[in-house]
């Protein structure tokens, strides 16, 4: 197989407050870093609330990392929230403003979301658009909305197939194992999510299996569509 | 004679190592965490005597993490300010005391906290002050614009700028060691550009947390301590204030001058704990070269490669870690050969490019040309520096979705 050409994989994840955008891009990195990438993560920088639009973004590449801050111009979308299109609660408009060609859009959705001229322009660029019922996968798999961001991130590592599962398993495991202090916020939220859940290590589990059953969907998807890896293994990369 | 060496512990029991084992020969360990927590991490690893804190976003992390430190034992005292003005007034008393001191702010914080940044170098209190600068002006930002930075060149206080969280870790450290030479004995901001470094998670190497800087001798202290016997008003009120005559002048002015010339001492200190005052990125030959400190620089960077790679234009980038003492000499050096210099920035006013037009005036004839810039949050792509330089040399622009 050839080489993939590409070496960043740049991710922008327009999502509403509480969806856990913020720590699905915490994760997503983690565990890219655990696979031996360059991995950078980081939220859209202001005040989220609930239902608002709220933004977090990705970097992984095979190449030290430089660039941060929003990513103007994304590989890949992960659209977390029908609302972002259909109520245009998003920081750009329309929400796939500036992404780049051969790019992917991972909508969490049942049903096509976009118009006729929006798979125009995304078709013209070669952008592919993988509809994906990610908070339905949350509710059968964990039994629980909040393990969309858990769908989406198994649907992203599954679609672009850069890493397995026991390097996303090692980043859910970092993030909810040990002490994580992203705001007083999200502190409270993480207590209430335990309290629900009764046992951490049943809501790693739960995570893990969500993300594990989204990752092989969305990779038949990208097998059945002739995608290719894309990014080439960081063993492989020679260090600059 | 068989010599035995004594090993010292600080108040945390850390043991004291020094500046130079701690920061270039421990062994170090890969992390995944933000610029707040490499904070922690760093002044952890700092036997701080004394932190004074106040929220403002985006640095009210980065202090509870140095309140979560004194619960641990690793600070001596902490406590919450009743403004900025109230923390840099508090620290002030902290230093005076004899104690090692940091503390953090952001944009309006800095602002309100303006007139003890003078004070402290006046005093010549060692302080490390760690800004994540931020947007100050109307309409309303909170999020990355670093013009406060220019407001603080003038203080009297070392203002050094990290661009990743890393070198922000390193920072911290070097920056109690070198504003606490006896012949600096300046304050020093250790600068970030606020939520780029803060709120990002990155890749960090970390030394073991089990050692720690030796502690500030504060009788190491150019001025006279101030004890018992020695109170801090003794020190400022007499010569300076309550007497107007052409002596007291004089004092205050050359005074002025010898702060300016203990950040100027500061120089192979910094050099050495920083591994050197410049970063020089990218082909040395090339003929365009971006000059720039902070993110911007990292974007410069990234865009250097991305010039390369897609466009087959040669560029470098000349990254300077400390605006004060500002590095003219290697500044001028560096760029010897260069056609034309850009200064890409996270400010309205480009203070950086009168800092580098000012440097190289009659000294390098060359182009300054103050652009990409942008301010109040804006982000600037790397895409959009490699348009600017294209543009600027009348090439096609084509990249660019």
């Amino acid at each position: 197989m050839s080489q993939p050409k590409r070496r960043r994989i740049n991710v922008r994840i327009p999502a509403i407050g509480g969806q856990g955008a913020v720590t699905a891009a915490h994760i997503m990195a983690t565990a890219a870093d655990h696979a031996g990438y360059y991995a950078v993560s980081n939220p859209f920088f202001g005040a989220e609330k609930r239902m608002a639009p709220a933004e977090s973004y990705v970097r992984i590449g095979v190449d030290p990392i430089y660039d941060r801050g929003e990513v103007v111009y994304p590989d890949v979308i992960m659209v977390f929230h029908s609302q972002v299109i259909t109520m245009g609660k998003s920081y750009t408009m329309p929400f796939y403003s500036g992404i780049k060609k051969d790019g992917l859009i991972i909508i969490n959705t049942e049903e096509d979301l976009l118009t006729e001229r929006d798979h125009e322009y995304l078709g013209s660029i070669n952008v592919k658009i993988l509809n994906f019922p990610a908070t339905k996968f949350a509710m059968e798999i964990a039994g629980t909305e909040l393990a969309t961001n858990m769908a989406m991130l198994g649907a992203f590592f599954g679609a672009t197939q850069i890493i397995g599962m026991d390097s996303i398993e090692e980043g859910i495991k970092a993030r909810f194992l040990k002490k994580f202090v992203a705001s007083g916020g999200t502190q409270s939220l993480d207590s209430a999510i335990e309290r629900k859940f009764k046992k951490k290590l049943e809501l790693i589990e739960k995570n893990i299996n969500t993300a594990k059953s989204a990752y092989e969907v969305a990779q038949e998807w990208a097998r059945d569509n002739g995608m290719e890896v894309w990014l080439p293994k960081p063993q492989e990369v020679a260090r600059v | 004679m068989e010599k035995t060496e004594q090993v010292q512990y600080n108040r945390a029991g850390q043991r004291i190592v020094s500046p130079d084992y701690l920061l270039f020969e421990a062994p170090r360990e890969k992390y995944f965490m933000t610029g707040s927590e490499v904070v922690k991490e760093a002044v952890k690893r700092a036997s701080v005597d004394a932190s004074v804190s106040y929220p403002i976003t985006p640095q009210s992390e980065a202090a509870h993490l140095i309140g979560e430190l004194w619960v641990e034992g690793y600070v001596g005292v902490y406590f919450r300010g009743e403004s900025e003005f109230g923390v840099m007034s508090e620290v002030a008393g902290c230093s005076m005391a004899g104690a090692r001191t940091v503390t953090t702010t952001s944009g309006p914080g800095t602002l309100r906290a303006m007139e003890n940044f003078p004070m402290w170098a006046g005093s010549r209190l060692p302080i490390q002050l760690i800004l994540m600068a931020r947007g100050v002006n109307a309409p309303l930002t909170i999020q990355p614009d670093n013009l406060e930075m220019a407001f603080l060149l003038d203080t009297g206080c070392m203002i050094w700028h990290a661009e990743t969280a890393q070198e922000l870790f390193d920072m911290i450290l070097a920056g109690f060691v070198v504003a606490e030479q006896p012949d600096v004995h300046v304050p020093i901001i250790t600068s970030i550009d606020g939520f780029f470094i803060s709120h990002t998670r990155e890749a960090v190497m970390l030394p073991p947390d089990d050692i720690a800087l030796p502690p500030y001798d504060p009788y190491r202290s150019p001025m006279v301590p101030l004890d018992m016997e020695m109170s801090p008003g003794r020190f400022l009120r007499d010569p300076f204030v309550m007497k107007s005559n052409y002596v007291s002048y004089a004092t205050h002015t050359s005074w002025q001058f010898e702060v300016r010339a203990a950040i100027e001492r500061a120089k192979p200190y910094a050099k050495h704990y920083l591994r050197g005052l410049i970063e020089e990125f990218g082909d040395p030959e090339a003929e365009i070269a971006f000059v720039a400190s902070g993110t911007a620089a990292a974007q410069a960077k990234e865009a250097t490669l991305m010039l390369l790679h897609e466009e087959g234009v040669k560029a470098r980038v000349v990254r300077l870690k400390t605006i004060r003492p500002f590095p003219t000499k290697e500044l001028i050096e560096a760029l010897r050969g260069a056609k034309y210099v850009f200064v890409p920035e996270f400010n309205v006013i480009g203070w950086l490019e009168r800092e580098v037009r000012r440097a190289l005036y009659g000294n390098l004839d060359v182009p300054v040309i103050g652009s990409p810039r942008v301010a109040g949050g804006m982000t600037m792509p790397p895409e959009i520096i490699v348009k600017e330089v294209l543009q600027f040399l009348g090439k096609e622009v084509k990249h660019v979705v």
